[in-house]
């Protein structure tokens, strides 16, 4: 077990590593980060000094290295120093941060409003299999997993906000604010822990301890509830966690169809007007986070489940 | 249901390569079979076969210029006929074009972005996957950390930075989503190349003097075919969806070209006076990704009965 945690403390420390070389990397691509840095009326000499202070014009290690542990007035990323945001002006790590807990909020949510809906309705329809309830919901899970996410968001404003004047369309003022971007942000956050949630208490309910808490007389809600469900959710415990991964960095377009002030709507923006050093905090920020969420499921998985071997 | 079984076993892996021969017509009157059993799937090869057909054709079933402007019909309702008697069935935009029409059109490039970058990525993944799981060793750890990489970064804002630095277009979309893809891809493939190349036929091929390039070629590929078909049929939909996404951001394929993506950030400005701007483009993209998605699963049922669905 001690092995196992150690082992997944540095495959997690290496993929970080590799986040901050494809942040770095980003601006490289084109070939010429000053040019994609600096305004379009920029002339040769004010892009050849840029450079110089950038440090664009070194080797593309040492450029690296100085992105990793600071050069001139930069204290370098490993230190959460990514630049200064050029519309803001302040530093870039700053305002993604202050926008992160906006972002939180939505994907925590999104995600109990997920599990609200996706449990009971993958538990009833592994129960009632093939019945009018299971064909139901798989429709509808069908249906949420091949439904673009922001049409969702859309097609809930018409409804909620334009037609029945229940819901404000966007913004951040007050609880109602969370409601439409938060049922749009768990769309497939249920209909993919509902299938999970739907096979694994159908595998439950054919094991053989199934069988026998039935022959002894059990009645059936008790069956499902104190035998199948505790041990059909160890699997929706991993679903769960990498939903709340995917919707920790991936609420962005939700975050722009209702104006919601998180970091996605922060990138959307910085992206627009160029703002790149504000892209890479938030980039390295969310996959962190992605990296933080998966080691801790998987530390949990292991834990609650001592059957499975660590290799 | 016996049929069900012969199918599966005609039809599944794997295909040792000792019975490959002898097989062809027989199988696909099975599948064509075993397709009509399943509406949903039947659905969903409809839906696939009309879009298809939309973005090949797209002037014999558009009934206007998708690009054709007028004032006068400014934000007109669905079933709306104009004075030289033309109806607009879908309605007009802000800018008087015909939605019908630019819905139509706009299957064009939800198409041409998703097949690319399903076919661009496919390669990439089974490429890399192959290589990862059959050589196992540092390839397998590079490739393997390079993967869980990529699946840590967000997709969506990853090819928004992306593109918005390389600029805006058709190339730099597929190339921008492909660069993420490929670990499904991979993932699938060098799970499967990792068990294959425990097997015997692999084995005896080795055993026969094979050299690895022929046992790739020759004897792995053609059992990984069905997991990557069906991988890439229910990835085909998730890419149409991202394409749509980057478009409705105003990063995809830059304006007059219609895009759904496009349409329905258009149609934004205009959800409380001109709902079916942004309600039919969304109807179609969702019943073609619908489409891939029953299609997918019904492949995944004949052709891998094993593969569990995907995430991401």
């Amino acid at each position: 077990m001690r092995a196992y945690i150690i082992r997944r403390l540095l495959q997690s420390l290496i993929v970080l590593q590799a986040v901050l070389l494809i942040v770095f990397l980003m601006l490289q691509i084109t070939g010429d980060p000053a040019a994609v840095l600096m305004p379009l009326d920029a002339t040769q000499e004010d892009l050849a000094r840029f450079r110089h202070d950038m440090g664009f014009d070194q080797p593309l290690h040492v450029q690296y290295y100085n992105f990793l542990f600071g050069h001139g007035r930069s204290k370098g990323v490993l230190r959460g120093d990514f630049g200064f945001s050029f519309r803001h002006e302040v530093p870039a790590m700053g305002l993604v941060w202050q926008h992160f807990p906006a972002t939180v909020q939505l994907a925590l949510t999104a995600l109990l409003i997920a599990l609200v809906l996706a449990i009971p309705a993958g538990i009833l329809s592994a129960t009632f299999r093939n019945t009018w309830l299971d064909h139901w919901s798989s429709v509808g899970s069908m249906f949420g997993q091949s439904m673009p996410e922001f049409w969702l968001g859309l097609m809930l404003i018409i409804v909620f906000a334009v037609k029945l004047r229940l819901l404000p369309t966007s913004g951040y003022e007050g609880p109602q604010y969370i409601i439409l971007p938060a049922l749009t942000a768990g769309l497939y956050a249920t209909a993919r822990i509902m299938r999970v949630m739907r096979s694994q208490m159908l595998e439950v309910l054919g094991e053989d301890y199934v069988r026998t808490a039935r022959a002894k007389g059990l009645a059936e809600t008790a069956v499902v509830v104190r035998h199948a469900l505790k041990n059909a959710s160890i699997p929706v415990v991993t679903i769960v966690g990498i939903e709340l991964g995917f919707l920790l960095g991936g609420t962005v377009v939700v975050e722009a169809v209702f104006a919601w002030p998180g970091v996605g709507f922060l990138v959307v923006d910085a992206i627009n007007n160029q703002d790149y050093p504000v892209v890479q905090a938030a980039v390295a920020l969310l996959a962190f986070n992605f990296v933080g969420v998966n080691l801790a499921v998987d530390l949990l998985y292991a834990w609650l489940d001592p059957r499975i071997s660590y290799r | 249901m016996p049929t069900d079984k012969v199918a599966a076993v005609a039809i599944g892996r794997p295909i040792d390569a000792a019975d490959a021969p002898g097989r062809g017509s027989s199988d696909l009157r099975l599948a064509i079979r075993e397709l009509l059993r399943r509406p949903p799937a039947v659905f969903g090869l409809f839906c696939c076969t009309v879009v298809v057909i939309w973005a090949l054709m797209p002037g014999l079933f558009s009934p206007m210029d998708p690009l054709e402007q007028n004032l006068d019909r400014y934000l007109k309702a669905p079933g709306y006929v104009d004075a030289l008697g033309r109806t607009y069935w879908l309605g007009t935009d802000q800018q008087g074009r015909d939605i019908l029409s630019r819905v139509i059109w706009g299957s064009r490039v939800s198409l041409i972005v998703g097949i690319t970058t399903v076919v661009v990525s496919g390669l990439i993944g089974v490429f890399l996957g192959v290589l990862a799981g059959y050589n196992g060793g540092w390839m397998d750890t590079v490739i393997s950390r390079i993967i869980d990489t990529l699946f840590a970064v967000p997709f969506i804002l990853l090819a928004m930075a992306l593109i918005a630095i390389l600029g805006p277009s058709l190339q730099n979309m597929i190339l921008a989503i492909a660069l993420r893809t490929w670990i499904i891809y991979a993932r699938v493939v060098r799970g499967e190349a990792l068990s294959l190349r425990e097997r015997e036929f692999i084995a005896g091929a080795k055993a026969m003097g094979c050299g690895t390039t022929r046992i790739l070629l020759l004897y792995l590929l053609p059992n990984l075919m069905s997991s990557t078909i069906v991988v890439a049929t229910l990835n085909l939909g998730r890419m149409i969806i991202i394409e749509s996404s980057l478009s409705f951001l105003g990063l995809g394929i830059p304006p007059p070209t219609p895009t759904w993506g496009g349409m329905l950030a258009e149609g934004r400005a205009f959800l409380d006076t001109a709902w079916w701007i942004a309600f039919f483009p969304g109807v179609v993209l969702m019943l073609t990704v619908l489409g891939t998605n029953l299609l997918g699963d019904w492949l995944r049922d004949i052709l891998d009965p094993r593969l569990k669905r995907l995430g991401d």
